[in-house]
């Protein structure tokens, strides 16, 4: 073996074991690197009141009651919803059907205390004519293939 | 691939790209700008805000292509001791972070009015920041010997312990949830984006590739220049403590 195949299979290794042991870490810590948590793992894990953490999901339809300044909506991720009262200023993107994420603690009324909501927006990008045409020959999936 | 590490075979093919890498990065960028910014059609979704995407994703790939290349030049180096590759290695750093930097800007400013926030520690935001601090680190690491040699050799050992940063940043979305939406063009099951709004963005992302082959050459070029004025220079000082 030359020392260039030795150098060759030495860095070959390094990456393989600096692989391996990055994706055993990133494993291992997966819960926390997630961003938000559903509604059902709220259900689910019966995560105590006051924490601060954010909930992500779909605005459930006919959901979304304005009193004043007060917005309440749910978030749902189809299976649980989530009641969620917040006041504030929307972004652009927030209307029933959109994925949102919001920030805020669960407080004793039941209800999710948002201090922020943020919107998220899918991966597809197109006119407005072509969304108008799949609605119209309703091969529209609206956002809900989760 | 052993044929071309020869600098002077290098400086050769070089004279050759460089005016074909200029004209397709001008003609390119050119002609995909005015398609982003004028002539393709606005977003059903997100209006016209979503012609941040023709800079901010061509910027994102090009983050990552140039770490990719930076690694390979190193693992090139360390391995077969190229002269070359370092040099190489050296010069794309730069044109990685900007674009890094460009990314994470332009994405600031397309997250305020779409999402509702500038800036989100979520897996893919947070991995992509990392990929600019190993730039930032590279660059600061490469010069931080008197002896070239060693510096080189330093930094491309962090360039080749900091690509497993890479598949992170483009799994992200998909392995834990995310702020950021999933990949729209690289994904199974053909590109979520419509035709008439792709065609400008690989338009713009083959002039940020055409750019980088220019910069690259150019870099190459004063590197390689940079490196004899090094070795006459210590010939010289070699001479001179010879001659007393």
């Amino acid at each position: 073996m030359t020392r260039k195949q030795r150098r060759l299979y030495f860095v070959l290794l390094g990456m393989l074991a600096l692989g391996a042991a990055v994706a055993l870490v990133l494993t291992a810590i997966s819960d926390s690197l997630v961003y938000f948590y559903s509604p059902t793992d709220i259900v689910s894990q019966r995560i105590p009141e006051g924490r601060r953490m954010r909930v992500g999901g779909l605005v459930e339809a006919d959901s979304v009651k304005k009193d004043g300044k007060t917005v309440t909506f749910k978030v749902t991720d189809i299976t649980n919803a989530l009641n969620v009262t917040y006041a504030g200023i929307l972004p652009d993107l927030f209307r029933e059907g959109q994925g949102v994420v919001v920030e805020g603690r669960m407080e004793k009324d039941g209800l999710f205390h948002a201090a922020e909501v943020l919107a998220k927006h899918d991966e597809n990008y197109m006119p407005k004519e072509v969304a108008d045409a799949l609605k119209k020959s309703g091969q529209w999936n609206d956002g809900k293939k989760k | 691939m052993h044929r071309f590490a020869n600098p002077a075979r290098f400086l050769r093919l070089a004279k050759v790209i460089l005016p074909y890498s200029s004209g397709t990065a001008v003609l390119s960028l050119c002609l995909g700008l005015w398609f982003a910014l004028a002539a393709s059609p606005a977003d059903y979704q997100q209006g016209d805000s979503v012609r941040i995407m023709y800079v901010h994703v061509p910027a994102a790939w090009m983050g990552m292509f140039c770490y990719v290349a930076m690694a390979a030049f190193s693992a090139m180096a360390l391995i077969w001791k190229h002269p070359l590759a370092d040099l190489l290695a050296k010069a794309t750093a730069p044109v990685g972070a900007a674009f890094t930097f460009l990314c994470l800007v332009t994405g600031s400013l397309w997250g305020k009015p779409m999402w509702g926030t500038w800036w989100a520690w979520d897996a893919r935001l947070t991995s992509m920041l990392i990929l600019l601090f190993l730039y930032l680190g590279y660059m600061a690491l490469i010069d931080a010997f008197d002896d070239p040699e060693r510096g080189h050799k330093a930094a491309a050992i962090l360039a080749l312990v900091g690509a497993v940063n890479v598949p992170v940043i483009k799994w992200s979305v998909d392995w834990w949830n995310t702020l950021h939406q999933p990949a729209s063009v690289v994904k199974m099951g053909g590109p979520a984006i419509d035709s008439s709004m792709l065609i400008p963005l690989l338009l713009m992302a083959l002039g940020f590739k055409a750019y980088w082959v220019s910069i690259l050459i150019l870099r190459g070029r004063a590197e390689i220049a940079a490196q004899k004025i090094r070795v006459i220079r210590m010939a010289q000082i070699h001479a001179a403590s010879r001659g007393e």
